[in-house]
C-alpha cells in the first residue's frame, strides 16, 4: 500500500530545467532517422539490384545526415565550437556516442553519393573507376552497419535526462525511432522513386509503422498515467494524435496502393508528415513535462513513500535526527 | 557491468573516479535553513565574485521576496522564502518526526565537529527561548540558500559530450568556459535543476555557455572561503571538507529535536542516494519539494547501461526490419 502522496511546490516553478533545444532538435532527430532509414534502403537496393532505389535513397541518406547535422550545430549555444564534440569519446554521453555515429554514418553516406555519382563521370576500367568499384561495397556496408544506431541512438539521447516524460520512456523509444525512420525512409522513397523499383520500400512501410505504433501504443501503458499524461494533452497530445492517424494511413496507402505512382507519392508524404509529427510530438511532450513540477514531485514522492511504506529507508536524500 | 555500475551509482570517491592522485579531502557546503535570515548577502557576494550578469529582467515575482526565482546561469546562490501558516508548521513537524521513526541509519562516518561551538550554543539557547515563549507559532517564514549539489554522481558531467565539465580535486563539478559549446545536454540532465545555458547578446561574458556555481574553485584552491560562505553573516552557509559538514548538520538536527522543533531534517550527503550523496548538505525544516528541491532524485544515467541495451535491440530490430523488407517476394 502506497500512502496517498501530496503534491507541494515551490511556487509552482519547475523544479528541473527543461532542455534549452528548439524546433532543431526534433528535425534533427527525424532527419537523423530520414537519414538511416535510407542509408538501409539504399544497401538492400544494391543487394536487390534495384538502381534508381539505390540512387535515390544514397542521395537521400547525404541530404537528411546533411540538413540534420546543420540543424545540430544551430542550436548550440557556441555554434563555432561545434567541433569540441571531437574533443573527446565518452560512453556516458549519448550525445558524444551520437556524434561519433553521426559522423561514420556521415562518412559513409558521402563515400556512397561519391561512388554513385561516379558511375557516369569515370570509366570503370581507369584507376579511379576502380577505386570506385572497391569503395562501392564499403560504402554499402558502412551505412547500413550505421544506420541503425544513428536512428536508435537520439532515443538514448532524450531519455538520458531528468525530463520525466522522456526519461521514463527509455525502455520503449528507441523502437518508436527506429520504426518510425524506417517508415519514414520508405515514405521518401514512395515518393521519389517509380513504383517499379518500390516493392520492399512499400514494405518496410507497413513494418515500420506496425514497429512504431506497437512501441508508442507500448510505451504510453508502461509509462506510469502521470508522467504520461503530457503526450496525451495540448499540442504533444495532437501531434502524436496525428503521427498516428498519418503514419497508419500511409501504411495502408504503400500497401494498398502503392503500385500507383501518385498514391504512392500520397502515401509517402503521409509517412514523413508522420514521422515528423512524432518526433515533434515525444519532444514537445518532455519540454512540458520538465517545466511543470508535478512531473517531476509526484513521481518521486510516491517512489519514495512506496519504498518507505517496505521498510526501506537507507536511501533516500532526506534523513532524520539518527 | 560492474565498471559501469561503480561508475554511475552508489558510494564512491568521485575525486579518485576522475583519476586525481594528489586529490584534496572532499568538500562540500552545509548551508543550515534554519538560522538563515533572508538577507541575500550570498546571492550578492557570489555575483560579485564570479562576476556574474543581470539574470533576467528586474521584475517583482510575487513570491514573498523572492524576486530572482531560482538558480540559473547567472544565479548561482538562490534565496527562498516561504511563508506557512499554524498548520504547516504543524505538518512539517510532524513530518519530521516520521523521519526519526522510520529509523534512518547513520550516514557518512561520525565525525567530531572541530568548530568553537558557537553556532549550536547559539542555536539550543534560540531553540529553547522559541520553546519557552510558547511551542507552535501562527507563522513561520522559510528562507533558504540553495546551490549547486555537486553531486557524487553528477548527470551534468556524465552526459556533457565535450568534456567542458570536470570533477576537481576537491570532488566538486566545474564548467571550463572555453571548452563549453552550448549543447545543453547537462541543462535537461541535472536533477535539481540547477545548470543552465546562458542568455543574452554579444556582450554578456560566456553567453550561449554552461554556467553554474563552482564552488568558489579559484577560491578554495588558494585555502579561501567561497564567497557566499565568507559573506553569510549569520554563518547560516557553512564551507569545509565534506565529512565535517555532514556532522555538523547531524549535530544541529540533533540540537533542534533536542528542543522539539522535529520538523528540522538533513537534505543531501547519504551516499546511498540517487546521486552517491551530495556536496552540498542542508538543513530543512520541511519536506525537500517546498523549496523547490526534488523529494527523490536520482542520476538519470544510473539507467543507461539498460538505456543503451534496450537502444541496441532497438538498431538490431531496424536492420531486420530492412532485410525482411528485401527479403523474398516481388521486386
Ligand atoms: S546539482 Fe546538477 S549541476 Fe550540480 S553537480 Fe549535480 S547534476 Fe551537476
Ligand atoms: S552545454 Fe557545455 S557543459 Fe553542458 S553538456 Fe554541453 S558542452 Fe558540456
Amino acid at each position: 500500500m502506497v500512502p496517498d502522496v501530496k503534491f507541494d511546490s515551490y511556487y509552482g516553478r519547475q523544479v528541473v530545467k527543461p532542455a534549452p533545444w528548439e524546433a532543431d532538435i526534433p528535425a534533427y532527430i527525424f532527419l537523423g532517422g530520414l537519414a538511416a532509414g535510407s542509408g538501409l534502403l539504399g544497401a538492400g537496393a544494391v543487394a536487390r539490384d534495384l538502381p534508381t532505389l539505390r540512387r535515390n535513397s544514397r542521395y537521400a541518406a547525404i541530404a537528411a545526415v546533411a540538413a540534420g547535422g546543420l540543424a545540430l550545430v544551430r542550436d548550440l549555444g557556441k555554434p563555432r565550437r561545434a567541433l569540441n564534440m571531437m574533443r573527446t569519446v565518452k560512453l556516458t554521453s549519448p550525445m558524444s556516442v551520437g556524434s561519433w555515429i553521426l559522423s561514420a554514418f556521415g562518412a559513409f553516406a558521402g563515400l556512397a553519393v561519391a561512388t554513385e555519382a561516379g558511375r557516369h563521370l569515370v570509366d570503370d576500367d581507369s584507376t579511379l573507376g576502380r577505386a570506385r568499384r572497391v569503395a562501392d561495397p564499403v560504402a554499402t556496408v558502412g551505412s547500413a552497419l550505421f544506420a541503425p544506431p544513428l536512428a536508435a541512438y537520439t532515443a538514448v539521447l532524450l531519455a538520458d535526462t531528468a525530463t520525466p516524460t522522456w526519461h521514463e520512456s527509455y525502455r520503449e523509444l528507441p523502437f518508436v525511432f527506429v520504426g518510425s525512420a524506417n517508415a519514414a525512409a520508405a515514405g521518401l522513397a514512395l515518393l521519389t522513386t517509380p513504383s517499379s523499383q518500390t516493392g520492399p520500400a512499400r514494405k518496410l512501410a507497413v513494418i515500420g509503422a506496425a514497429v512504431e505504433m506497437a512501441a508508442l501504443e507500448r510505451m504510453e501503458r508502461a509509462m506510469g498515467d502521470v508522467v504520461a499524461e503530457p503526450l496525451h494533452q495540448g499540442r504533444p497530445g495532437s501531434l502524436l494524435r496525428a503521427s498516428k492517424i498519418l503514419t497508419l494511413g500511409g501504411a495502408l496507402g504503400a500497401a494498398a496502393l502503392g503500385g500507383n505512382r501518385s498514391a504512392a507519392a500520397v502515401s509517402g508524404l503521409a509517412l514523413m508528415a508522420g514521422s515528423v509529427c512524432t518526433r515533434f510530438g515525444v519532444f514537445e511532450a518532455g519540454i512540458h513535462s520538465a517545466k511543470d513540477p508535478r512531473y517531476t514531485v509526484t513521481p518521486q514522492r510516491e517512489r519514495l513513500e512506496r519504498r518507505r511504506s517496505e521498510g526501506v529507508t537507507h536511501d533516500s536524500i532526506t534523513t532524520g535526527r539518527q | 557491468m560492474g565498471f559501469w555500475h561503480n561508475q554511475l551509482t552508489g558510494p564512491t570517491d568521485p575525486a579518485r573516479d576522475a583519476g586525481w592522485e594528489d586529490e584534496q579531502p572532499r568538500k562540500g557546503f552545509f548551508t543550515d535553513t534554519s538560522i538563515c535570515i533572508g538577507c541575500k548577502a550570498c546571492e550578492v557576494a557570489c555575483k560579485e565574485w564570479n562576476a556574474l550578469p543581470q539574470d533576467g529582467d528586474l521584475d517583482l515575482l510575487g513570491s514573498s521576496y523572492d524576486n530572482t526565482g531560482s538558480l540559473g546561469a547567472s544565479t548561482w546562490r538562490h534565496v527562498a522564502f516561504i511563508e506557512q501558516s499554524g498548520d504547516r508548521i504543524e505538518e512539517a513537524r510532524e513530518s519530521g518526526r516520521k523521519l526519526v521513526d522510520l529509523g534512518m541509519p547513520a550516514i557518512g562516518a561520525p565525525v567530531t565537529p572541530s568548530g568553537n561551538g558557537t553556532d549550536t550554543a547559539f542555536a539550543t539557547a534560540q531553540a529553547t527561548a522559541a520553546r519557552e515563549l510558547g511551542t507552535l507559532p501562527d507563522f513561520r517564514w522559510l528562507m533558504s540558500s540553495d546551490v549547486c549539489k555537486h553531486c557524487t554522481h553528477a548527470a551534468c558531467l556524465d552526459v556533457c559530450p565535450t568534456g567542458a565539465l570536470f570533477r576537481t580535486e576537491f570532488g566538486t563539478v566545474v564548467v571550463q568556459d572555453d571548452v563549453c559549446n552550448g549543447c545543453g545536454y547537462c541543462v535537461a540532465a541535472c536533477p535539481f535543476g540547477v545548470i543552465e545555458r546562458r542568455d543574452g547578446d554579444d556582450t554578456v561574458k560566456n553567453v550561449g555557455v554552461a554556467q553554474k556555481c563552482t564552488l568558489c574553485y579559484d577560491r578554495i584552491g588558494h585555502d579561501q572561503t567561497p564567497a557566499c560562505a565568507q559573506a553569510c553573516p549569520t554563518t547560516s552557509i557553512k564551507f569545509g571538507d565534506l565529512d565535517e559538514m555532514q556532522a555538523q548538520a547531524q549535530e544541529r538536527v540533533a540540537a533542534l529535536h533536542d528542543n522539539g522543533f522535529t520538523e528540522a531534517r538533513v537534505y543531501g550527503g547519504n551516499e546511498h542516494d540517487g546521486v552517491g550523496g551530495t556536496g552540498s548538505v542542508f538543513l530543512l525544516l520541511d519536506e525537500p519539494e517546498v523549496y523547490g528541491l526534488p523529494p527523490d532524485p536520482v542520476v538519470t544515467t544510473a539507467d543507461l547501461p539498460d538505456m543503451y541495451r534496450k537502444a541496441g535491440m532497438a538498431a538490431v530490430a531496424m536492420l531486420v526490419m530492412a532485410a525482411g523488407a528485401f527479403v523474398g517476394g516481388r521486386k
